[in-house]
């Protein structure tokens, strides 16, 4: 699915991948628990892994793991926007709207945009 | 000297927490079959975390250390994401001994982030974390859903329909969408119009998240589940789609 929104040349996977991947730190009650400095310690790892890709931009997979992940990239400096998947998807397809922009990085936030005269 | 340092004796004294936990387990859920090989240890980003991690925490289970496991904070930062169990020589389900020592404590004193959402879920049908009730809800999407059929034409015939039965469908909501950024439901609104699903969210139990679940009040989490698998039931959908 992301190789067919980004591009096969694109898709740059994060290692170790797959079942061997490691969680974000999002889950669980994690990001409710009050327990902040520990939260973030853990996600260390995740904030690692991406930013050892080299990629511009992180797709999380849910609502947790893209609050979790977004607070990860501004803690340790990375910076890299982190997008949910439905923002690419409608963006490849020349749908998304000026509103609908919020976590696209400033390299993509004027691309490509559909009816930009309803910006808000 | 030894027998001052390691203290066996109180294990066959009480039922022990680990036994409790066997108990409720398919196959126990192998706790008894740790070769301490300290895999699941080296790849859990929990590791280290007050100083424990998932080999030690087992071994104070298998010790009968209860007390100690009851105090603490560790169940509450590991997120049970499974990925001990995956490496497992011997599959041995530590989440699930992680979770329900969450419960060793009173309900009262677990994390009060996880306990005032679990709480609001409570108050009203929506399920809503953030207590969001089923009038506002509707409003937010009515409203977000004819301002975008207006300004993007393309997009007259779009839906997003609350409690339309038989819909292929009943699509869940994360309440942070429609309670703080409501434009962020449109993406997955035209995505579900241009490939043609026939959807639904529910008026009650629309609300994705369950923080019962996190607070390991069982009773909780099962109302907050069938809350929303009754209103899916009732409109006779065919899928559950969980979005989180």
């Amino acid at each position: 699915m992301v190789k067919s929104v980004v591009g096969e040349e694109n898709f740059i996977d994060m290692q170790p991948n797959r079942s061997n991947n490691y969680c974000c730190g999002g889950g669980g009650g994690f990001l409710q628990s009050g327990f902040k400095d520990e939260r973030l310690q853990y996600g260390k790892l995740k904030d690692d892994q991406i930013k050892a890709t080299g990629a511009d931009y992180c797709i999380a997979g849910c609502h947790n793991c893209h609050a979790q992940i977004h607070e990860l990239s501004e803690h340790y400096g990375g910076n890299y926007p982190v997008v949910h998947l439905w923002t690419l998807i409608c963006l490849s397809l020349g749908i998304l709207g000026p509103n609908e922009r919020e976590y696209l990085g400033d390299d993509l936030k004027e691309v490509n945009v559909f009816h930009p005269e309803t910006a808000m | 000297m030894a027998e001052a340092v390691i203290k066996l004796g109180k294990k066959k004294a009480r039922s022990l927490f680990i036994d409790k936990v066997k108990e409720i387990l398919p196959e126990g859920g192998n706790l008894n079959a740790c070769l301490t090989c300290g895999a699941c240890s080296s790849g859990c980003p929990a590791t280290g975390l007050r100083d424990m991690d998932p080999r030690k925490f087992l071994r104070m289970a298998a010790l009968g250390m209860d007390e100690e496991i009851a105090a603490s904070d560790w169940p509450w930062m590991c997120t049970m994401c499974q990925r001990c169990i995956y490496v497992c020589p011997m599959k041995i389900d530590i989440p699930q001994l992680v979770f329900n020592a969450r419960a060793l404590r009173p309900r009262e004193e677990r994390p009060k982030g996880i306990l005032g959402s679990c709480d609001m879920a409570l108050k009203n049908d929506t399920t809503s974390a953030m207590g969001t009730t089923e009038e506002d809800f509707e409003f937010v999407v009515e409203d977000v859903l004819e301002e975008y059929r207006e300004a993007q034409p393309e997009f007259a015939d779009m839906e997003a329909p609350i409690d339309k039965e038989g819909a292929e469908f009943f699509l869940n909501q994360n309440s942070r969408e429609p309670v703080t950024e409501p434009d962020e439901l449109v993406p997955l609104w035209k995505i579900l119009h241009l490939a043609g699903v026939n959807w639904t969210y529910g008026s009650k139990g629309w609300a994705g998240e369950n923080y019962c679940m996190f607070l390991a009040d069982d009773d909780a989490w099962k109302h907050v589940t069938k809350t929303s698998v009754d209103q899916a039931n009732k409109l006779g959908v065919k899928t559950y789609l969980n979005t989180e």
